[in-house]
């Protein structure tokens, strides 16, 4: 078992208020893992500071010991362009640019320079949008504006964006939080499909969610990390009271 | 009357507290459909309103029926004057029974004075008896209506409701006014030049026009190529240009500095400082253009061997663009700052930098705003007048080079209505079909300006 993200002693700060407390994580490669935890626990706070995108909120500072691959994310050796390029991320609510669907998915293999001959890109944007699973859906429009798709679509556009650049890690916060159930069931199988080829990291606050698409849960409380473990022992016997009264619903 | 106004107010104020006292006497006993100072209102309202009204039309008719009283009195002097020289005893008389007086009034003339005071008393009189009488009225009225079932809120409602719209109809009727206005004397107009020939004709010399003066006949074959507005079209397009040259780029780069790099302490400095630039009074600008900008513009044109006329479109063009700077990176800051952080976060999380989130994400989706920002800027170039009138010449020159003279629609309606002219000269009426052309132009860029930015609010709301 290989680690692809190590965190260690992160404590991250807003302001004077800190929002995570000296937190040591471990995330394998290639498998699944869900953070869990009521809402204001700092899930979405340690998510960001995976790939720097805390550095884009003025007011918070995150202090302690991040690496992927066993290298430091905060090091000289990798500019922060280059992080996020590896570690790709998904948001709570959709967010496709309003351009085409095609320019969507065009739109980080563009801006990293992977390749300027026009097949080239035809076949990346049609082999992500396939990994996403939304091909099929859009591949007669895909000069339509990525905005007109449904929630569900859109969010999968999301993903197919964010594996255009080959990532080796996916975060995802919350992404089906704005979805119907059937958007949010497909998607949860296309993250099990997924995870053959990258790392996932994902954020949810569906007990439900996190027992069927994560190999390993973490689970938050109060910014502190309380339990981790794998996801059949932490919902069947957890070792911490907290974490059995979260998972049994009697508090968040 | 500053005393009637004040009596009126008074007396309304006197129907508020009677009103008042009566409903509350009732509520003694039973309770009553609103509460009492309504019924306080409905009196001071059912005074106030006609009362104003009765006062307002016996202020209007006074100077009417004055002149018609003068008229029957000194029937047998007046009969011989002529209509300007009755207009002129008149005024005479007016002035002397407002004390301004010379020394050398006959007595005829003050006679009159006389009967204008005597006139005037009687009158104030009149309107003191109206406002007591209505007053009177009003009062009885709300007396007998004011019952513990009487609904008096809901009448206090509906007559404010009432005013209230008659204060927007006001606003909307003086805009049709003005409107009309300008299309009656266009048609006048027209009735000197066609239509086409305004439209399409390339020269423009309204002097022409003063030929009709001396010999009173209407030659229209002069008039046909007097007033061709094709160049002043193309003047106030090449300075309307040179100011958006200045304006979009300074606008839009300063815009996208505050929207995206300042920190939030400059921008909160800056933005107020460069909306100054928008409130410095044109004329500022207009003397700035002529006695500044214009003869260094010159100077730097000799410098470098170019002939440059010392009324250069360049020089009124850059200083305008300076004035609408604020219009273009006031409102492309606002749209470019209402572009959702996810979409920034999303762009961001793809590896892209910050210069090229801006450019590639940020600016494509702030685009019809700021278009939108462009056109509003552009209506605004096109009505300004002042500078253009101040740095820009009078000459009419049908050329797109920024240095040669250049003039505008709007520079030459403030030529033709100043001086003495008549308004039945189309030297003069031209004014209203340019002001015509100049609202429709307005009018459209604003619609579009409008349209595109709306459709931009829509897309994210
Ligand atoms: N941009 C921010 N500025 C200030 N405080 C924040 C910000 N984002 C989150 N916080 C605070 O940090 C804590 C953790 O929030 P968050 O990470 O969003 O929790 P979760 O995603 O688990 O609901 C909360 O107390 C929240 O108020
Ligand atoms: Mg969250």
């Amino acid at each position: 078992m290989v680690n692809a993200i190590n965190t260690k002693n992160l404590n991250v700060y807003y302001r004077d208020q800190q929002a995570i407390h000296n937190i040591s994580l471990d995330f394998l490669k290639n498998k699944v893992t869900a953070l869990i935890g009521p809402s204001g626990c700092g899930k979405s706070t340690f998510l960001r500071c995976l790939n720097r995108m805390n550095d884009v909120i003025d007011i918070c500072r995150v202090e302690g010991n991040i690496s992927l691959n066993g290298i430091d994310i905060y090091s000289k050796e990798i500019e922060v362009e280059y992080l996020r390029e590896k570690i790709g991320m998904i948001f709570q609510k959709p967010n496709p640019f309003p351009k085409s669907i095609y320019d969507n998915v065009a739109y980080g293999p563009r801006i990293h320079g992977f390749t300027d001959k026009k097949e080239e890109m035809d076949l990346i944007v049609e082999t992500s949008l396939k990994k996403a699973g939304l091909f099929e859906e859009v591949k007669d429009r895909l000069e339509d504006m990525g905005t007109s798709l449904s929630g569900g679509q859109q969010q999968r556009l999301c993903i197919a964006r964010a594996i255009a650049i080959k990532p080796e890690v996916i975060l995802m916060d919350e992404p089906c939080s704005a979805l119907d159930p059937i958007a949010t069931s497909i998607i949860e199988e296309l993250i099990t499909d997924l995870k053959k080829s990258y790392t996932i990291i994902i954020v949810t606050h569906s007990m439900q969610q996190a027992a069927r698409v994560s190999d390993k849960t973490a689970f938050f409380h109060l910014g502190n990390l309380i339990e981790e473990g794998d996801t059949s022992k932490i919902f069947t016997k957890p070792d911490h009271q907290k974490t059995n009264d979260y998972i049994t619903g009697r508090f968040g | 009357m500053f005393y009637s106004v004040l009596t009126l107010f008074v007396l309304s104020f006197i129907g508020f507290y009677l009103g008042k006292r009566k409903s509350i006497k009732l509520s003694q006993n039973i309770k009553l459909a609103s509460l009492p100072s309504y019924y306080g209102y409905l009196a001071m309202l059912y005074i106030l309103i006609p009362t104003l009204i009765a006062w307002f039309v016996l202020l209007v008719g006074e100077n009417f029926v004055l002149e018609k009283y003068l008229f029957l009195i000194l029937k047998e002097f007046l009969i011989s004057m002529s209509g300007s020289e009755v207009q002129l005893f008149f005024i005479k008389i007016k002035n002397l029974s407002e004390g301004a007086s010379f020394g050398n009034e006959s007595d005829i003339e003050l006679l009159g004075a006389q009967k204008i005071i005597q006139f005037k008393n009687l009158f104030l009189l009149l309107t003191y008896l109206v406002i007591f009488l209505v007053t009177a009225i009003a009062l009885y009225l709300v007396n007998k209506k004011i019952s513990p079932t009487f609904k008096s809120q809901r009448h206090v409602e509906k007559i404010v409701n009432l005013f209230i719209q008659l204060c927007s109809y006001v606003a909307i009727l003086i805009t049709v006014g003005i409107f009309l206005s300008l299309v009656f004397e266009t048609i006048n107009f027209f009735g000197y030049v066609n239509p086409l020939d305004f439209l399409f004709g390339i020269n423009w010399n309204p002097n022409k026009a003063f030929v009709i003066d001396s010999s009173d006949v209407i030659d229209k074959d002069i008039l046909k190529d007097a007033f061709g507005i094709i160049p002043l079209m193309t003047g106030t397009l090449l300075v309307v240009f040179l100011a958006m040259l200045v304006s979009i780029p300074l606008g839009l780069m300063s815009a996208i500095y505050l929207a995206e790099y300042a920190p939030k302490r400059i921008r909160d400095i800056s933005k107020p400082v460069i909306e100054i630039l928008a409130g410095i009074p044109t004329v500022v600008y207009g003397f700035f253009a002529a006695l500044v900008v214009a003869p260094k513009i010159a100077d730097l044109g000799e410098y470098i061997g170019l002939d440059v006329s010392s009324e250069s479109a360049l020089a009124a063009g850059l200083t305008m663009g300076v004035m609408i700077i604020p219009f273009v990176s006031s409102l492309s800051d606002d749209v470019i700052r209402a572009v959702p952080q996810s979409l920034r976060d999303g762009s961001y999380a793809l590896g892209a930098t910050k210069s090229e989130t801006i450019i590639k994400v940020i600016l494509p989706s702030a685009l019809p705003g700021i278009i939108g920002s462009f056109l509003l800027a552009i209506s605004r170039a096109i009505g300004e007048t002042m500078i253009v009138v101040m740095a820009a010449s009078l000459q009419a020159n049908l050329t797109i080079n920024p240095l040669e003279p250049t003039t505008t629609i709007t520079t030459q309606i403030v030529t033709a209505l100043t001086g003495d002219t008549e308004f039945d000269n189309p030297k003069t009426l031209v004014a209203f079909a340019l002001g015509l052309t100049l609202f429709f132009a307005t009018l459209l860029l604003n619609y579009f300006a409008l349209r595109t930015v709306k459709k931009y609010r829509e897309q994210y709301d």
